[in-house]
């Protein structure tokens, strides 16, 4: 099933983001990542919203959230032209004889090392999910300990 | 001017039109009815909170006005909860007041906390909690604003008792209601109009599918006009039950799973399908795939939700049912029809094979289908008739014809069984002049029957019929029907002397075992005017309700009736 991404304006109030995933809860729809934060008005916050669906379960999720009386706006940013990233920490296994072959990929990719430890490297990658993706694929062979992601965010490239 | 908090909340309640609040005290909501000793409105006091909130939905649903309830924190709240989602899962306006412990002892498990916004959150519309005093009039008008338009529903107002009892200078709040993600649906797509109309004009064999919208958008005169504009026959659901005439030669009665069979057939041989105000439940549809398989289908709905939620429709529109429909007849108005005598021959020849009908009892006991005849021959439709859930209900909605919106209340959705007796509290109390009668079982009613105290304190003449065929019936019916008549824990034997319990509260009570008393026994009920009767009828024991599609089966193949 298609992935899509929502971009869900709020009201910036206590237990907004529990009415929104109690529906994705309550109608049997399953959020794949969920990121949330402030946006240029204080008042407002931005739900992002990964949620698997065939065009019928994502027309049935928007009027749902659109319910919700602190539901101010949604924008599927799937099939528009956006900009999607998200921020992945990967804690890999490097000992001295596989160190310099990480940090190559880590170049390619255009990642970051931002800690060195004394067996491991934590890794610090931004881009859009195929990149995250194919980072991780890499990495794997060295033995990954740990990985943790923001979920996305997405925005429309242009004026809107 | 300097008011509390709770004082602001009755002053609020007035601006709203609110006259009656159902309700029950506690230590949280002391400040409010304080308050409330003082004021115009008059309270209700129910024996149990559940009680209060099924009143409430009774009294809206007779009024179409937003009912009001009114309980105490934690187990006060909580006991509200069934009545909440009661009224959520059948569209009903309904604003309930909780109290709540002070705010600075919020998440500390004060006694009698409970996270009631947190706990209603999926069987509300919207909730809120009063952090301030100074927002308190600003939640209150927004409340009852959210209940009441666009699809209404329940919204609960958390009140924590530091907030009712904080007194700050007032001035209540003229200007309009403005909320971002709320918008009250205006107008209708005309493009769909007019593409409906043309389907209507093109259909042989249409069916019009009527349901708890109509009437929520009181809109029942828009659709006896379309009805009779075009001569298509009417099927409602349980909740559309009085939105059109029952005893119009158009209706067809109600449909799915204990309709009748000229409904089931008509959607099932129908080229047109006109979904007006539904939601295409389960109960209605049966095997979804199999339902109206040859009709196109236009669904006209309020919440765009419903629309594509279960079937695929072509001619969706979004919009006021009443609205929507009166643009429809307008168009109509212009446009030559064709008779169609074929599809109204079809349907008589159903009508006349398969009416409802009911045996002989097989142990000299009164039919419970006889009753509700003999309260329909009575009443003539001008009644409000109240139902429990299971058999009783089911009888209610086949053997009464409803003329009226607003005459048939009953739990639909939810199928709250304990619904009818407080609801019909609640109606008697918006509607004094019209006779009120609650079809019962005998396991339903023991679920609210200390209601009682209130109808008796509050000298309301509601009648109840109880069908005591001791046993849980509608279970009883399927273990019969599916589980090798293994009769599970249904058998209710074990009951209390109902003429007993109502003459201890108070109220009339009476046993009736011949066919030959009952419509004496009702004619009697009728005449008290000051207090409740009890009408326990001994019916068949194991009479089942039929027609009837078993679960998940075809409306073309139905059990009974035939």
């Amino acid at each position: 099933m298609k992935k899509h991404t929502l971009a869900v304006t709020v009201e910036n109030r206590p237990g907004v983001l529990t009415r929104v995933t109690t529906m994705f809860r309550r109608r049997g729809y399953n959020i794949e990542s969920l990121a949330v934060g402030a946006t240029e008005n204080p008042a407002i916050s931005r739900i992002t919203i990964e949620v698997a669906g065939d065009d019928r379960i994502i027309e049935q999720v928007t009027k749902q959230l659109y319910k919700l009386v602190e539901v101010i706006k949604i924008n599927d940013l799937t099939d528009a032209r956006s900009v999607d990233r998200e921020l992945v920490l990967i804690k890999v296994k490097a000992d001295n004889s596989v160190r310099a072959e990480i940090v190559q990929i880590v170049d390619i990719f255009r990642a970051r090392i931002v800690d060195i430890g004394r067996d491991s490297l934590i890794i610090e990658v931004t881009g859009d999910s195929r990149k995250i993706e194919a980072i991780e694929d890499s990495l794997r062979a060295f033995g990954i300990i740990e990985m943790v992601r923001t979920g996305k965010i997405a925005m429309i490239r242009g004026g809107k | 001017m300097k008011l509390k908090g709770a004082e602001i909340l009755l002053q609020c309640l007035q601006k709203e039109g609110v006259d009656t609040v159902f309700g029950y005290p506690g230590g949280a909501v002391l400040p409010i009815y304080d308050a409330l000793y003082k004021s115009e409105i008059r309270h209700i006091l129910s024996r149990h909170e559940q009680g209060a909130a099924h009143a409430a939905d009774g009294y809206a649903r007779a009024t179409g006005r937003v009912g009001v309830c009114i309980a105490t924190s934690g187990p006060g709240a909580t006991n509200l909860v069934t009545g909440i989602a009661t009224a959520y899962m059948d569209s009903i306006p309904l604003v309930c007041f909780t109290g709540q412990v002070g705010t600075p002892l919020i998440g500390r498990d004060a006694f009698q906390e409970a996270d009631i916004t947190g706990i209603t959150l999926p069987i509300t519309k919207h909730n809120y909690l009063v952090e301030k005093t100074e927002d308190l009039a600003r939640i209150v008008k927004e409340a009852f604003y959210i209940a009441r338009t666009n699809r209404p529903g329940p919204v609960v107002v958390d009140l924590p008792k530091d907030v009712m009892e904080k007194e700050i200078d007032f001035e209540y709040p003229e200007e309009a209601i403005n909320i971002r993600g709320y918008r009250v649906v205006k107008g209708y797509n005309s493009n769909q109009v007019i593409t409906a109309v043309d389907y209507i004009q093109k259909a042989r064999r249409p069916v019009i599918y009527a349901g708890g919208g109509v009437i929520s958008s009181n809109a029942a005169e828009e659709l006896r006009e379309l009805a009779e504009k075009r001569k298509i026959p009417v099927t409602t659901t349980l909740m559309g039950m009085g939105g059109f005439p029952g005893n119009s030669y158009l209706s067809l009665g109600m449909l799915g799973m204990h309709g009748t069979r000229y409904a089931n057939y008509a959607i099932g041989e129908c080229d047109l399908l006109i979904a007006i105000g539904v939601r295409f439940d389960d109960r209605v549809t049966g095997k979804i795939d199999t339902f109206a398989p040859h009709a196109r289908v236009i669904h006209i709905d309020i919440d765009a939700a419903e629309i594509g939620k279960n079937v695929e429709v072509e001619v969706p529109i979004v919009g006021q049912v009443k609205e929507v429909l009166a643009a429809i007849n307008q168009r109509l108005e212009a446009i030559e029809l064709e008779e169609l005598s074929e599809w109204h021959e079809t349907i008589d020849r159903w009508k006349e094979e398969y009416p409802l009908r009911y045996g002989d009892s097989s142990e000299g006991r009164i039919m419970p289908q006889h009753v509700i005849e003999e309260v329909y021959s009575l009443t003539q439709g001008e009644a409000i008739i109240c139902t429990e859930v299971g058999q009783n209900q089911m009888w209610a909605a086949q053997y009464y014809q409803y003329k009226h919106p607003r005459s048939f209340l009953s739990s639909g959705g939810l199928g709250t069984m304990g619904y009818g007796f407080p609801a019909a509290i609640g109606a008697k109390i918006a509607c004094p002049e019209l006779p009120v009668i609650d079809i019962a079982g005998d396991g339903s009613i023991q679920m609210n029957i200390q209601e009682l105290g209130t109808a008796v304190q509050y000298r309301l003449p509601i009648i109840i019929c109880i069908l005591n065929n001791h046993f849980l019936g509608m279970v009883r019916q399927w273990q019969g029907l599916f589980y090798g008549g293994r009769y599970s824990f249904t058998d209710m034997s074990h009951q209390p002397d109902f003429v007993k319990i109502a003459e201890a509260y108070g109220a009339v009570g009476r046993r009736i075992k011949e066919a030959s008393q009952v419509r004496e026994a009702l004619e009697e009920a009728l005449k008290v005017k000051d207090r409740p009767v009890v009408l326990d009828f001994w019916v068949e024991r194991e009479a089942d309700v039929y027609p009837m599609v078993p679960p998940g089966g075809s409306l073309m193949n139905m059990l009974g009736g035939d």
